[in-house]
């Protein structure tokens, strides 16, 4: 069934505390993670990345290459995880379905007229359950960030709901790009209409846009999951991509995860990164635990 | 009025302070104290070797005429701080005219290295004769990111003597500074941040060589490693330096210039281009 607005359910007009939401972020950057538990967290991130390739020069080859590297991150070093998802355009789905085969890495597509979103919504829908028939099991669709901030927040919502119904069993994640929603208050009211219209997961970035995933606007999301799941018992996923790139930050987002929601979005089901370099700063990061030495590229895979 | 200066150290051309939070003191020969410098760690390192890798595309892509006038112009800054360069030489123990001296042979030996610049490619580049339908020929490239560990005496010219050839050829640098005597090495930070020299190209460290040369030797991102002799750390830094098969170099005599402290820290490639015939000196190629 698809969902309809109700303004009085979403315009709650929460308003969201800027400088709060600055110092409690850099909290977050305080923690002292440990070896043992750094090891295990970097770890976890990798087994987090939607491995990303969007970019108009895309190949076949260039979606095969980074297939394999989905499924072999560096087999130098034993008992490492895959990453969750590759990620990439409907036109390539089905390359990386074949190059993919049976492997649990899962196809996260992008759709409706990514980046911009700039489209009729018939063309919107058609390029989403093109790349569901091409077997993508996850969908990264735009809002209309336009309409959003005309205030035309049922048409975003409608839309949301539309694409929610093509995706079918494929899993919906809503890009808000935040970097052009200007605001937390605008981001946090995005973040509520997303939720409320059905999406499985919501995604601050295109990563086409600066800023992209900082940290003040994972956690006005995260805080926007977390409000519904105490209001229905529902979870929704959260996504941060663009921008992260170093493991480091990958751990800080970890860490705001937990304290924010809890344990149980602490895996791939629930928490993703969207990246394309950070898969090879985590593997040097976790040589580096594991040899003792500073690692260089020239031993990784290019990516 | 006399004012304590904080020397602090240079890395991706800005001067923070150690990571560490660590500092030492440095004293005259009657031991008072002249000043605190930072005692890096192998955290530092590892930023200085991040900042200088991420500047080697740059620099080495930057022409070689460039680069000499570049150098040239660290030479001009260099010498228009004549007067504080000297009073650190004297302070940290040596004469007037030894002070002089050293200044003096430190501004040449910048001179004698911008001309260089242009030069040594062609120099010790060269056709090879091969028995097949092939035009061969070896050209230098830079090695990529260099660690250093100045020489203990002589803190200004035996700085320049190995740091300047490195980047002569495009190379990038992290320098372990005299441990005794670091304060020339922190002024001459502040001449190359006026001299044109793009930031991460000269990353300069001080602390104890113990410290930064084993951190240096091990690191998988250094492609080489330079010093004068440092007596029973030479023998660890040499294993260390085999796991990503660094290049290792010990200069007896870093006070020197020559044409060999910028060609050896150069790799070189040699390329097979297939012709149509063998000619003989005047081929078509």
């Amino acid at each position: 069934m698809i969902k309809t607005f109700d303004p009085n359910n979403m315009l709650s007009k929460i308003t969201v505390d800027k400088v709060g939401v600055e110092e409690r972020v850099a909290r977050f950057q305080t923690r002292s993670i440990k070896n043992e538990s750094k090891l295990q967290g970097l770890k976890m991130v990798l087994n987090m990345i939607d491995l990303t390739t969007l970019e108009g020069k895309d190949t076949p080859g260039k979606v095969q290459q980074m297939c394999y590297k989905a499924q072999h991150l560096h087999d130098v070093q034993p008992d490492l995880p895959t990453v969750a998802a590759v990620c990439v355009y409907p036109s390539m789905v089905s390359v990386a379905r074949k190059a993919l085969g049976n492997s649990s890495v899962k196809i996260a597509s992008v759709s409706t007229a990514f980046p911009s979103g700039q489209s009729t919504r018939e063309i919107k829908i058609s390029d989403t359950k093109f790349a569901v028939d091409q077997g993508a099991d996850e969908i990264d669709m735009v809002i209309s960030r336009g309409k959003f901030l005309a205030g035309e927040y049922a048409f975003v919502f409608d839309e949301i709901a539309a694409i929610k119904e093509a995706c079918g069993k494929a899993r919906l994640k809503v890009i808000l790009e935040t970097g052009e929603l200007s605001t937390l208050d605008n981001v946090r009211l995005a973040s509520d209409i997303a939720i409320h219209a059905g999406a499985d997961f919501i995604k601050t970035s295109t990563g086409k846009i600066q800023p992209a995933a900082t940290m003040q606007v994972t956690y006005t999301m995260l805080m926007a999951i977390k409000d519904y799941y105490d209001k229905t018992g529902i979870m929704v996923g959260m996504k941060p991509a663009g921008g992260i790139s170093t493991s480091k930050l990958a751990l800080h987002n970890l860490v705001m995860v937990k304290e924010v929601l809890g344990n149980a979005w602490l895996t791939n089901e629930w928490f993703r990164f969207g990246a394309s370099s950070l898969a090879n700063d985590v593997l040097m990061q976790i040589m580096k635990s594991t040899t003792g030495l500073y690692q260089s590229s020239d031993y990784f895979s290019i990516d | 009025m006399n004012i304590l200066k904080t020397y602090k150290i240079y890395i991706g051309g800005a001067f923070p302070r150690t990571e560490s939070g660590r500092y030492y003191p440095i004293t005259d020969s009657k031991g008072n104290t002249l000043a605190n410098v930072c005692l890096s760690s192998r955290k530092d390192v590892r930023n200085a070797v991040v900042a200088a890798r991420k500047a080697f595309g740059g620099w080495s892509e930057k022409t070689a005429f460039n680069r000499g006038q570049i150098l040239y112009r660290i030479a001009e800054m260099l010498d228009g701080r004549k007067g504080q360069f000297i009073d650190e030489l004297v302070l940290q123990g040596i004469s007037k005219s030894k002070a002089d001296k050293e200044f003096q042979q430190s501004v040449d030996r910048l001179v004698y290295y911008a001309g260089w610049a242009d030069k040594y490619q062609q120099i010790a580049s060269s056709v090879n004769p091969v028995s097949s339908s092939h035009f061969n020929f070896s050209a230098l490239e830079p090695m990529g990111v260099i660690g250093i560990i100045a020489p203990q005496e002589n803190s200004l010219l035996g700085l320049i003597s190995l740091v300047i050839p490195a980047i002569c050829g495009g190379n990038t640098v992290v320098v372990a500074a005299s441990e005794s005597h670091p304060l020339c090495s922190v002024t001459f930070a502040e001449v190359l941040h006026s001299s044109d020299v793009p930031g991460g190209v000269v990353n300069i460290l001080t602390g104890k060589v113990a410290e930064l040369a084993p951190a240096l030797a091990a690191h998988m991102d250094v492609n080489a490693l330079v010093s004068s002799d440092l007596g029973e750390l030479q023998k660890p830094l040499a294993l260390s330096c085999v796991e990503n098969l660094k290049r290792r170099f010990t200069y007896m005599n870093s006070d020197q210039q020559g044409l060999n402290f910028v060609t050896d820290l150069q790799e070189v490639k040699t390329t097979w281009h297939p012709i149509e015939s063998i000619g003989g000196a005047t081929s078509s190629y």
